[in-house]
């Protein structure tokens, strides 16, 4: 039923890749590529590698795996960064009123303007690189974590109060599981970000990654291979959310059957 | 073992306890009855050292009650805030024990035990919103049994329950206080309630509260739902605590009601 249900959500798809491949056809646009060729040429550069490689060639891993590391080492640091910082000042009420305005300053510079700093800073490459995305996506982890430790039931920190806690268990067995569907909220929207950053990063700062192929090929009027890097792109953060959503589900399994009963 | 003098406490200007006194000794299971929004919450909030009152002094075990107390144990009367939902109802009910120094084994056995106690010995896996409100609130009995402080302070607890596990837990109640020698100081605005549960019932004003009588209950330990509360005793008693709760005075005699 649900395979069904789910095959007649999808008709929309094969009627989108129809319609742009005859518009583009007719139109025949350089800058327009049809479908076909895009996809075509996807294949020949990422996905006809030999089966021991999941079909990957030496190009998709080239491409892929310095973005991949960059996208994920930069999200899981400032995840770790956001998540420490955002329980110390939502617990403190104190530290929160000092670091409020700074937060609030932080978060409204857009992260791409400060990469001519950060390249200045630092060397341009992977620290650069890095700093973009840290500074970009932080700002929803800390923000939902701060609000998430800050709204911990009051009846909850009482119960650790009478039953004695030590610092360690209020923190790992009461503050945290009660701000994790805050932070998971957050820590999507940053994956998402850094997705985004990880590409504008290599553009501006890059001399490998997906998002420097995509300059690159720009710059040598290689349309279907600009546009594959694009439709790439896509598909990995369709990925890489939904591959969140399933580790989402599992771990606040809890948070979802709470909410439904109540 | 729990001394209450002159307990004064305000929210604002609102005066909401008025100078309470009363003391319970070892072993004993008080209620304490009165209307709602009287105070009674407060009142057991700062013997648990949750707020600090405007005045008075309570002591437990002679000391003056500055901070939560050691060895004391509360059963919310909010029960679905009172578990937490991201945990079995085992974990729940182990999860206090790590202050006493169990290892892991022994606080999994001490909870089954309390567990089984309140009729839950196969809920141990469940989630606190896999259960009913009767259900839940039966865990967070659980885990205050399987603390085994010296003073139990329990709000209301069976407000919000199915009159038939009402019944029962209020037999647990009086069970864990005849054989675990616990200290048991239960809050009710069920009069009915506050009579067969208590070994001495206080009733308290309308706020700014104090206390309107203290009542010796005297029906021995071994009650019963029917019984029990058919006995002549039994009837004169709530029919005086009904009187004071509205407000009226004692019209038996005082010698007989009043212990002090
Ligand atoms: N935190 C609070 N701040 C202000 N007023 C409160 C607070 N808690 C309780 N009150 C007020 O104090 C009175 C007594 O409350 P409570 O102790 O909960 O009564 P009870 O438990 O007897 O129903 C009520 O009028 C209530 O509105
Ligand atoms: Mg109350």
């Amino acid at each position: 039923m649900n395979v069904v249900k789910a095959l007649g959500r999808l008709w929309l798809v094969p009627v989108a890749l129809v319609a742009w491949e005859v518009v583009t056809r007719v139109a025949e646009q350089p800058f327009f590529p049809p479908p076909s060729a895009i996809l075509a040429r996807m294949y020949e550069l990422w996905f006809s590698g030999p089966p021991s490689h999941l079909l990957l060639t030496d190009g998709a891993l080239a491409d892929l795996g310095p973005s991949l590391a960059r996208l994920f080492t930069g999200w899981l640091v400032t995840a770790v960064i956001g998540i420490a910082a955002g329980i110390a000042i939502g617990c403190s009420p104190r530290l929160s009123d000092y670091v409020d305005p700074l937060i609030q300053f932080g978060r409204a510079v857009p992260p791409p303007l400060l990469v001519p700093f950060f390249l200045a800073l630092l060397k341009l490459g992977t620290p650069a690189q890095l700093a973009t995305i840290v500074f970009g996506v932080i700002w929803p982890i800390l923000l939902n974590t701060i609000d998430g430790a800050r709204t911990v039931d009051r009846q909850h920190l009482e119960t650790a109060r009478i039953f004695g806690f030590s610092a360690a268990q209020r923190l790992w067995q009461v503050i945290l599981p009660s701000a994790m569907p805050k932070i998971f909220a957050g820590l999507r929207l940053a994956l998402s970000l850094a997705l985004i950053l990880m590409v504008i990063a290599e553009i501006f700062a890059g001399t490998d990654g997906i998002g420097y192929r995509l300059l690159y090929t720009q710059r040598s009027y290689l349309y279907p291979d600009m546009w594959g890097c694009i439709v790439l792109l896509g598909l990995l953060g369709y990925l890489l959310n939904s591959a969140f959503l399933l580790v989402e589900r599992r771990v606040l399994a809890w948070h979802r059957g709470a909410r439904q009963t109540t | 073992m729990l001394e209450i003098t002159d307990l004064v406490h305000s929210y604002g200007s609102h005066r909401v306890l008025g100078g309470v006194s009363f003391s319970v000794a070892e072993g004993e299971l008080v209620s304490v009855v009165g209307p709602s929004g009287c105070g009674k919450s407060t009142l057991l909030r700062s013997v648990a050292g949750l707020i600090r009152p405007s005045g008075g002094r309570i002591t437990l075990g002679g000391e003056p009650v500055e901070r939560t107390p050691d060895n004391l144990a509360i059963v919310f009367q909010d029960y679905s805030r009172s578990l937490f939902p991201w945990m079995s109802a085992a974990n729940n009910v182990a999860l206090p024990l790590r202050r006493k120094g169990m290892d892991r084994r022994r606080r999994r056995e001490a909870a089954m035990t309390a567990l089984e106690q309140v009729g839950l010995a196969d809920a141990g896996g469940k989630f606190p919103w896999e259960m009913s409100g009767g259900m839940q609130q039966r865990v967070s009995i659980a885990r205050a049994l399987a603390y085994r402080p010296s003073l139990l302070l329990m709000d209301e607890p069976f407000g919000s329950v199915d009159a038939q596990t009402r019944e029962d837990l209020e037999d647990l109640v009086l069970n864990v206080c005849a054989h675990h020698g616990i200290t048991i100081l239960l809050i009710t605005h069920d009069i009915d309630e506050s009579v067969y549960v208590g070994d001495r019932v206080i009733v308290l004003t309308r706020s700014p509260t104090r206390v309107a009588a203290d009542l010796e209950i005297g029906l021995g330990r071994s009650r019963d739902q029917i019984a029990t509360r058919q006995l002549d005793a039994f009837v004169r008693l709530r029919a005086e605590v009904g009187r004071l709760v509205r407000g009226g005075h004692t019209t038996t005699p005082a010698s007989v009601l009043e212990k002090h």
